[in-house]
């Protein structure tokens, strides 16, 4: 890990951490939500892949976009999004995000630039795109990122929205979540040739990056929101990274895909978290102590949003009428 | 050529069933094939394929990556070249990513060549609610499809039709398109063993009585099923009417039905406006079964609504029990 000014960038090295850790606790307790049958649905936990989301989101502003994908609980808690009405939504309450109609794979946060997750992969390539055209032609300075996963690179509407994000420059960046795997299959079993060719292909810069190490992920997407803010988007990053969990959280026993040891390698020597731990505590910008406060106090915050949560009040069933079109 | 059933009534899940078929004929043709995302080692989002990879190796069982569009595309192709394709969805939903090949392609290309050729494509579509997995993995869109000449669309609702109707659909010189309701898969029920096909384009009764006809499909036949047998209690006697193929639709037996009864209620998961139940209304309007209604025809459809998320609101949308049997009991109210 690598950075500059350690002292004077405490502050956002800290609300980093604390943006990790409070993705690992949310999906610590949504996972226990759903084994426990209080969450219907289908979910997938974004536990592994905290420094990819995070080492993002912090370079945005609330006023760049993202758009999200079926693993996109992260990327909500990253840009910005409050426990209690992502539970909510989780448990399909009406104070969630989506008044319960969305759940965890549609979970969005508007106020914050989430344009939403999306169940279907690579389903928002799309709309990122044309955000980034929006944002061109009303001269706004925002810039829009697209998440998808490595298996999302299969999706035929990635190279179509790529050749016209780059005839037109716009600000887009499209991030790439390698996780070695989609679904259950491992990427170079899905994947022919490199990823991020393909976008030079386009003439679009296209970068690799340690999507473990949350301050070369900021780094590098700092400098790349600032060169879209000059017109000089869009670009692509491929991230590596690695899903803790199961393909969703039903997915227990997969030995049979996904070996015990890469496993255990990818969370004792590569865990985004632990790393960045170190070099906070190496630097001496924080010490053991304050960090584990931290983690204690978020602990509860989602304790209590849980809480919160499964006694918040169901929509009516007429619900179901509104938002099919405005009113 | 329906078989005999074997006298020990042996029983099989829906997705089993699905499997036997697809192993008969994997075992029986070289030309069939099976293609879908994680079909192999993993069996399948819903596990229908099983293990079939490791009998017949990745050659005949292959994994797409996530391309519905381009999988979609080639199977086409080789249907047309000479294959006997089966292209897994994940889900029906993602058939919106295939259109362009499915509608446009493997639908007209028989016509437009001035029949030259031929594409016998069979694919799957796990399909419908009732799962939680909100808007973009719920729907019903058989009418979708059904509203393409050159396509057939099926909706097997049990696990003896499920075999029956893919080995249909392989013998098929035409694409076939399968929907499989996902909160059947588990579904139990006697299906003969071996090879037999069960005809597309054949309506079955399910249950015979003279009051009212109920005319489902998929997994609502099941719920017309059981408000019919409520209904009985009630002395409200439903004839149940298994649709089985959304195109090319069985006229006559829905007809026949109708001509007895003189009531219909035509019960569908897909949204109602200008779905399945229109058709068959539309068709019992048209003819001379119209001469012998006693009451309005009903339509219980989909409601005007995508799938949401939440458990409650997810039934609201869709027909349930309840909603059969008040019907039911309006338009026989008074005259039986
Ligand atoms: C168009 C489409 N096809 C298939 C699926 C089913 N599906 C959900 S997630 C997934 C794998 C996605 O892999 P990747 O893009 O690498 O993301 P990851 O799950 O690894 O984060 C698949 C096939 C889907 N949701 N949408
Ligand atoms: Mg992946």
């Amino acid at each position: 890990m690598s950075a500059s000014d350690n002292k004077h960038n405490r502050e956002d090295y800290l609300r980093m951490y604390r943006q990790m850790v409070r993705i690992r606790t949310f999906e610590d307790n949504a996972n226990q939500l759903y084994l426990s049958a209080k969450m219907p649905g289908l979910t997938h936990m974004y536990s592994g892949e905290e420094a990819v989301a995070v080492g993002i989101c912090e370079a945005l502003t609330d006023s760049d976009r993202i758009t999200s994908t079926h693993r996109g609980h992260g990327h909500c808690v990253a840009k910005g999004a409050d426990f209690q009405a992502m539970f909510c939504e989780l448990l399909g309450k009406e104070e969630g995000y989506c008044r319960g109609k969305g759940g965890s794979m549609h979970i969005a946060d508007q106020s914050h630039g989430n344009l939403g997750a999306n169940a279907i992969v690579g389903g928002s390539m799309g709309i990122a795109t044309g955000s980034a055209l929006r944002a061109k032609l009303q001269k706004s300075d925002d810039v829009t990122v697209c998440f998808f996963g490595d298996g999302a690179t299969a999706q035929g509407l990635l190279y179509e929205v790529m050749n016209m994000a780059a005839l037109w420059n716009l600000p887009v960046i499209y991030a790439c979540e390698n996780n070695g795997y989609s679904e259950y299959t491992a990427t170079a079993e899905i994947a022919a040739g490199s990823i991020t060719d393909r976008a030079r292909a386009f003439g679009i810069e296209a970068f690799e990056v340690d999507g473990q190490d949350v301050l070369a992920v900021n780094e590098l997407t700092r400098e790349l929101t600032g060169r879209c803010r000059r017109g000089e988007g869009p670009f692509f990053i491929e991230l590596q990274t690695y899903r803790y969990h199961g393909h969703h959280v039903g997915d227990i026993n997969r030995e049979y895909y996904r070996p015990k040891a890469e496993e255990k390698d990818w969370k004792e020597s590569r865990d985004p978290i632990e790393k960045f731990t170190q070099w906070l505590t190496g630097e001496g910008i924080a010490s053991t102590d304050e960090l584990e406060a931290m983690k204690a106090e978020i602990s509860d915050d989602a304790a209590s949003a849980v809480d919160y949560a499964l006694k918040a009040k169901y929509p009516e069933t007429h619900e179901v009428d509104m938002h099919v079109f405005a009113d | 050529m329906s078989a005999e059933k074997s006298p020990e009534l042996r029983e099989l899940s829906y997705a089993e069933a699905i499997r036997e078929a697809m192993d008969i004929a994997l075992g029986s043709d070289p030309r069939v094939i099976l293609m879908g995302e994680d079909i192999g080692v993993y069996g399948g989002a819903f596990q229908v394929t099983g293990d079939l990879v490791h009998k017949y190796g990745t050659d005949r069982v292959m994994d797409t990556p996530i391309s519905e569009l381009g999988g979609a595309g080639v199977a086409v192709g080789a249907a047309l070249t000479g294959l006997r394709p089966i292209f897994e969805f994940q889900f029906s939903d993602f058939a919106a990513l295939a259109m362009e090949q499915i509608v446009n392609q493997a639908a007209k290309v028989r016509f437009m060549l001035g029949g030259a050729v031929s594409v016998p494509l069979v694919m799957r579509f796990p399909a419908g609610s009732g799962t939680g997995a909100a808007a973009q993995h719920s729907q019903s869109i058989e009418a979708w499809l059904g509203h393409v000449p050159g396509l057939k669309v099926v909706q097997p609702s049990t696990p003896e039709d499920a075999k029956g109707m893919l080995l249909a659909a392989l013998d098929d010189p035409d694409p076939v398109m399968i929907f499989e309701h996902k909160i059947l898969y588990k579904m139990k029920g006697h299906v003969p063993e071996g090879r037999y096909t069960t005809p597309i384009g054949k309506a079955a009764v399910r249950r015979e009585g003279k009051d009212v006809s109920i005319v489902a499909t998929s997994l609502m036949v099941h719920k017309a099923l059981s408000a019919a047998d409520q209904l009985a209690s009630e002395g409200i006697d439903c004839d149940v009417i298994d649709l089985r193929t959304v195109r090319p639709m069985d006229r006559e037996t829905v007809l026949a039905s109708v001509r007895k009864t003189g009531r219909l209620i035509c019960v569908y998961e897909g949204v109602k406006t200008l779905g399945v139940g229109a058709e068959v209304s539309a068709m019992v309007a048209e003819s001379d079964a119209f001469d012998f209604l006693d009451a309005p025809i009903v339509r219980l459809g989909g409601s005007e609504s995508p799938i949401p998320y939440n458990p409650e609101l997810e039934k609201a949308v869709v027909p349930q029990v309840p909603d059969i049997l008040e019907a039911a009991r309006n338009i026989a109210k008074g005259q039986i």
